[in-house]
């Protein structure tokens, strides 16, 4: 497992993911955050930390959104992992959405995470964020806003660590099994 | 089995007795993030780890989500086909798992013993390998005889969900019926339960008893002589014969139905004395603790088990059963579907 980004290199991604979301997001109206488990909802709810302190009188709802149940791969898998709930507990027809995840690789994650969110309803804008993009796209997906671009080898996988789900910070590559 | 006399009073006053060995752990069970289901059926409570029945709670608080939606479908079951099996008569079950499969995308088939090929000879392995054969997944089956979904299990490829064998277990029941304590109580493990009725033909007691001891819940059943078997505290629960002897010290009382179907009579002298002793009445709800949680896995027989007034109030949560007992069908129903073992 190789370190690739530091601690500091991964808070520089998010600045820039957080400038690019604020830039180009409307200030007029509610906007609403939703991370894709587990460590995009820990980005999403440090994206709205930051919103709270630029922005104070803006209206930001945080969702988080398990995607298992609409993945394209569940009848090739061997065992179902744990499944958490979905928590998007308020109306997100005709908001401004900003969609967050951590490492965007083959695209097919956001595609599970579409499919999920048009079961919620209908948002009038969907934007994707994400920290990594480290190419490999499977689908035609691309993200809107991104925090660090970088090119990995095919067969290697690349893994964010968070201080609150991992209790350290930083960015690995680490072979696939 | 004429024994009609001894349906105990105070006076015989049993003091329940303690099973040696299965002392209760007073922490919760608990299951890591990475832990992976890997069960293919679902036939009893007996065989699954403490953490396996965390687990299927854990999923099932995920489903109980996607019935607050306004689509209340997700597509994790799409293209598969539950094949619903039932030898025995069943209303609230059936619908459940109809419903469950339905809101996972899946497409399900209803056998039911009345008026189709078993009344014509046919023998149980031989409809579920017809019906098998026009390629179902997942079979839930619900049997009058004690091991018939086991039986199945061991011949088809397809996952087996027990709903309900003889009088052995019915796991989704007590699944659910934890479930519920689970979310009314805040926890299972150091509470006490009181199961109170027909414990000997009932698999709905049995499967509690499994689940709630492996939870580290404390288990009291209650009911007769003639319903109790004394063989049951092999299972890590007490017994009493005398419902007020109880009612101050549980947490939840399940109060099971009256069975009439499963037994000819002549093991208590009659309704009303068994009402008298063992129902559920206002009075009784007096002396239980404020915050005490009755159920009941229905139907109910209003006045023998239970009276109107107790499974209408505000103790009761007989209908939070039929509506957890929803997201713990479709918990199943998926898991079993990703399980290969």
């Amino acid at each position: 497992m190789k370190k690739i980004l530091t601690a500091e290199q991964v808070d520089r991604a998010l600045s820039k993911l957080f400038k690019a979301v604020t830039a180009n997001m409307p200030k007029d109206a509610p906007i609403a955050i939703i991370g894709i488990r587990t460590r995009g909802e820990t980005l999403a709810r440090r994206l709205v930390e930051r919103l709270a302190a630029d922005y104070p009188k803006m209206q930001v709802d945080l969702g988080i959104l398990d995607i298992t149940f609409y993945r394209d791969d569940l009848s090739r898998r061997r065992g179902a992992p744990l499944v958490r709930a979905t928590e998007i507990d308020f109306d997100i027809d005709d908001r401004w959405m900003l969609l967050v995840d951590d490492v965007l690789q083959t695209g097919r994650s956001i595609r599970a995470a579409l499919d999920a969110i048009h079961d919620f309803g209908r948002p009038r804008i969907i934007r994707l964020g994400v920290l990594i993009d480290r190419g490999g796209r499977e689908v035609p997906i691309a993200a809107d806003y991104v925090g660090k671009t970088l090119s990995a080898p095919d067969g290697q996988r690349i893994q964010l660590k968070l201080k609150e789900n991992d209790g350290q910070e930083g960015a690995y590559i680490v072979k696939k099994a | 089995m004429a024994r009609k006399a001894p349906i105990s009073s105070k006076k015989r006053k049993s003091l329940p007795k303690r099973a040696a060995g299965h002392a209760a752990p007073n922490a919760e069970v608990t299951v890591e993030p990475d832990f992976v289901w890997t069960r293919k059926d679902l036939l009893g409570l007996d065989e699954l780890s403490p953490r396996e029945i965390v687990c299927l709670l854990e999923t099932a608080e995920s489903f109980k989500e996607v019935s607050t939606r306004s689509i209340k479908k997700v597509p994790a079951m799409r293209g598969k086909v539950v094949g619903l099996l039932f030898f025995e008569d069943s209303t609230r079950t059936r619908m459940s798992f109809e419903l469950a499969a339905s809101r996972l995308s899946a497409d399900s088939l209803l056998f039911t013993a009345k008026g189709s090929s078993v009344s014509k000879g046919e023998t149980t392995m031989d409809t579920v390998r017809n019906i098998e054969a026009m390629g179902v997944d997942v079979f839930v089956m619900r049997h009058g005889q004690s091991g018939a979904p086991h039986m199945v299990a061991r011949q088809v490829e397809a996952s087996v969900v027990n709903a309900g064998d003889g009088s052995h277990e019915h796991p989704t029941q007590a699944l659910l019926d934890i479930f519920t304590m689970r979310q009314r109580l805040g926890g299972i493990a150091g509470k006490k339960v009181a199961i109170v009725g027909d414990i000997a033909h009932s698999r709905v007691a049995r499967s509690n008893i499994l689940g709630l001891r492996k939870l580290g819940a404390e288990v009291v059943v209650v009911g007769p002589p003639t319903l109790v078997p004394n063989a049951i505290t092999a299972m890590g629960c007490s017994i009493s014969h005398c419902l007020d002897d109880v009612l101050g010290e549980v947490d939840a009382i399940n109060m099971l139905r009256i069975q009439f179907e499963r037994f000819g009579g002549g093991l208590f002298p009659s309704l009303r004395e068994y009402h008298k002793l063992y129902g559920m009445d206002a009075e009784r709800l007096k002396r239980c603790r404020r915050d005490v949680l009755i159920m009941h896995p229905g139907p109910i027989n209003r006045g023998v088990e239970i009276t109107t007034e107790v499974a209408d109030g505000p103790n009761s949560c007989i209908l939070q059963q039929v509506t957890n007992g929803l997201a713990i069908r479709m918990a199943v129903l998926y898991l079993v579907s990703q399980g290969r073992e």
